[in-house]
């Protein structure tokens, strides 16, 4: 598919939706919102560069190879935020909020912020796991 | 202290799952941190299962939220001892793998992974104590299983694979309507919550389909009559190794909910319910053995046994007494050891000659008489002759059959045994014992050591477990005592609980429908 | 509201049923996404129908009467997203199966079941 109307809106499109993805990523954890929605919403935004420009375009923002990579490592810090509290004693998936740490917009940091960055990177990794892999075999054909 | 544990049986195989994709192509690399991580889920098992060998109940509420709106994971015998055979079940399949047996011409690491995935889904599957934690654990385990079962992507492979997906994942959707139906209904799904307020609800129609529901939906999975079809039809077609994997966990995980469910949730109408299952149970291990006796195939056989050896368990849910359970818990533990081994001397043997058809095999006992040995150890233990591990839980089963009367179902099982063994023989005879036919090649390279070490100690076990019958047995009716107090569960789970008054504040909304 | 609901759940396990009772291949997954839908709406409408009603409440938000249970819309959330995962892994074994037999007719699957 070609067209020059998709191809031109998808460039100013492209960063106002990244954009989005990490505001939403930001305030999920205290309102509606959250990692996974941004890590949607982002995957959205790369499968939209997919259909402008064909595979290959898509492919020079992200390959399989990163998206796999995406995923692991958003896997092993979800993973190390969630097994973290045992150490000091508590139940599996404890959230500490450390006094004080608050910004402007977001509210207070804590750790489920960094749970949420894990989910955040294995949604986008996954979605463009799956979209990729079939796209790539319609563009085989 | 303990508690904070529980949760690691699940974690250990996702971290590791995610250490070998940082590995990719190092194959040796991959193998050795599959096999510590394995290693370390088992310990831990065995770890969790010596603290309540004793009829302990243990529950945590995950990230401190209480029941019943928090996530709990709950910890009794009966879950103790199928992670500690989930987990070894693993680790031999591991060892098995060690020296070849994956498909060929394939990165490792999809099946290394996946395995890890199954297992985090089968383990989680055992520990959660919500309806909905259980659904999730399922997914996790399915998903990884329809990785692993179309692995290689054989034409076969995605024939059979292609049935399972839809037949399981048809199952998932009748269990999530369940869920829904849970909690419309009663407004939780905590185990533990929905066992004391199903037991107070009075609409006995709602909590009959509620339980059919549950059986149909655990009934596909575990593979019970009429819903079996698609395991005979797809397990086959995987690499040997694989099946050995399914063969040992998955229809288990399936008999370990149905346990779970009927005896903590389910107890309302147990004249109909468990009597149905019991119907249920001797056409289950009756048609699976037919089934067999019918193939020709090693694969094949074993597959249409699963099914015969789900009706055993099921009837020991049926007949629904300390004893019947205790005779269940064992014959799942037997049938996990037993079952591994045959499948895994199959891969041996499709290793070596390239085949599993019977007719194309012979002559073995010649060729290779350790293989025969090791042949024979599970299949007397699976057709259940003394003094082997096989033979202790037929016996309670069987005894449990004739304390409650249920004369029937005890000659039906008896049948379906001299059944077993007739079809173990047949293997027995045509492959190891007539002589070789002209067409069978001569094996092309000598067997892993690591296959038959593997074999080997499932075998040593079988033995071991029946020489100790008395201590196995004595953990068995422990952990059958606790399942059929379900008050011990509840009082683990709910005893630290949010204040009810403060629920009741939070208007029940499932009662009040319509605009 | 609720009569709705259920005549929506009923029609699409009803057609979710046929669909995936069809012989063709992807027809037959079709079915799979309406029984799935069928599945997380019947959930939807079970949890309780609440119009207008947050699911959660802010500092000096709405009162809890006024609240909707969130617990089914977190349960939907991930059953779509399971659902999701499943979908596409059907899809492309459809995919692959059709590929590799040449055939999208159930009946013509029977290689694995002799």
């Amino acid at each position: 598919m070609d067209s020059l109307i998709v191809r031109t809106a998808t460039k100013t499109i492209l960063p106002l939706l990244l954009m989005f993805a990490i505001f939403l990523f930001l305030r999920g954890h205290n309102e509606p919102g959250g990692g996974f929605i941004g890590g949607l919403v982002a995957a959205a935004a790369i499968i939209l560069l997919a259909v402008s420009g064909g595979v290959r375009h898509a492919e020079t923002v992200t390959t399989r190879q990163t998206a796999q990579r995406m995923m692991a490592v958003g896997l092993l810090l979800a993973w190390l935020t969630a097994v973290g509290p045992i150490l000091w004693g508590k139940p599996l998936l404890y959230g500490y909020w450390p006094p004080g740490w608050e910004i402007l917009g977001i509210g207070k940091l804590g750790t489920p912020l960094l749970f949420d960055l894990g989910v955040f990177f294995v949604v986008i990794g996954m979605t463009l796991l799956v979209v990729l892999q079939l796209v790539d075999r319609v563009e085989k054909r | 202290m303990i508690e904070h544990f529980l949760a690691l049986p699940v974690m250990i195989p996702l971290v590791t799952a995610v250490l070998i994709f940082f590995l990719r192509s190092r194959t040796q690399g991959i193998k050795v941190v599959s096999l510590v991580g394995s290693g370390v889920a088992l310990l831990l098992a065995l770890v969790l299962l010596g603290q309540v060998a004793n009829g302990e109940v243990v529950a945590v509420q995950m990230a401190g939220w209480k029941a019943p709106a928090g996530i709990t994971l709950v910890l009794d015998p009966l879950s103790g001892i199928m992670l500690a055979l989930a987990t070894l079940t693993g680790l031999v399949v591991q060892i098995y793998a060690w020296g070849g047996g994956l498909p060929r011409g394939r990165e490792p690491m999809s099946f290394y992974i996946l395995y890890q995935f199954l297992l985090m889904g089968v383990c989680g599957a055992f520990l959660t104590g919500d309806l909905f934690n259980l659904f999730v654990f399922f997914e996790v385990m399915l998903i990884s299983s329809f990785g692993l079962m179309t692995l290689g992507s054989t034409r076969a492979q995605l024939e059979g694979g292609l049935k399972y997906v839809v037949i399981n994942m048809v199952s998932s959707i009748l269990f999530l309507s369940s869920l829904g139906i849970v909690y419309g209904t009663t407004g939780t799904l905590n185990m533990a919550d929905l066992s004391v307020k199903l037991a107070a609800q009075s609409s006995p129609a709602v909590t009959a389909v509620l339980a059919m529901l549950f059986l149909v939906s655990f009934g596909i999975k575990a593979g019970l009559f009429p819903l079996f079809f698609w395991l005979p039809d797809s397990y086959h077609t995987p690499p040997p190794v694989i099946t050995a994997l399914f063969a040992g966990l998955l229809t288990k995980v399936g008999v370990y909910a149905l346990i779970r469910v009927f005896t903590l949730i389910f107890l309302q109408d147990t004249d109909f319910t468990h009597g149905l299952i019991l119907v249920i149970a001797g056409l289950t291990m009756f048609i699976g053995v037919l089934g067999a006796a019918a193939q020709n195939n090693i694969r094949r056989i074993l597959s249409f046994h699963i099914i015969s050896q789900i009706g055993y368990m099921v009837m020991g849910l049926g007949l629904f007494t300390p004893l019947a359970l205790a005779g269940a818990i064992l014959f799942v533990a037997h049938n996990i050891l037993a079952k591994t081994a045959l499948f895994l001397v199959s891969g041996i043997i499709e290793h070596n000659w390239h085949t599993d058809d019977l007719k194309k095999l012979g002559g073995l006992l010649r060729t290779s008489p350790w293989l025969a040995v090791l042949f024979m150890v599970p299949a007397l233990t699976l057709a259940g002759l003394p003094p082997l591990f096989g033979f202790f839980s037929k016996y309670a089963l069987l005894r449990a059959g004739l304390e409650t009367e249920q004369y029937f179902i005890v000659f039906v099982s008896l049948v379906v045994s001299v059944l077993t063994l007739f079809s173990m023989m047949k293997i027995w005879n045509e492959a190891f014992w007539k002589p070789s036919p002209d067409v069978m090649e001569s094996p092309g390279q000598p067997t892993p050591r690591t296959m038959l070490f593997s074999l080997a100690f499932l075998g040593v076990l079988c033995i071991l477990f029946g020489v100790f019958a008395e201590n196995v047995y004595e953990l068995a009716h422990q952990a059958a005592a606790v399942v059929l107090n379900p008050e011990l569960y509840q009082t683990a789970v709910l005893s630290d609980s949010i204040d009810p008054d403060l629920l009741k504040s939070y208007p029940q909304i499932s009662a009040d429908f319509g605009d | 509201m609720a009569l709705m609901m259920a005549l929506i759940v009923g029609t699409l396990f009803a057609t979710g049923t046929y669909m995936v009772l069809r012989r063709n291949i992807v027809k037959m997954i079709i079915g799979l996404g309406l029984l799935s839908h069928a599945a997380n709406l019947l959930l939807f409408t079970m949890g309780g129908l609440q119009r207008g009603a947050p699911p959660l409440l802010g500092e000096g938000g709405a009162k809890p009467e006024l609240m909707a249970d969130p617990v089914p819309q977190a349960l939907i959330l991930t059953a779509i997203v399971i659902g999701f995962g499943v979908m596409a892994f059907v899809l492309v074994l459809g995919y692959r199966t059709v590929q590799e037999t040449h055939a999208d007719d159930l009946d013509d699957l029977r290689t694995t079941s002799k």
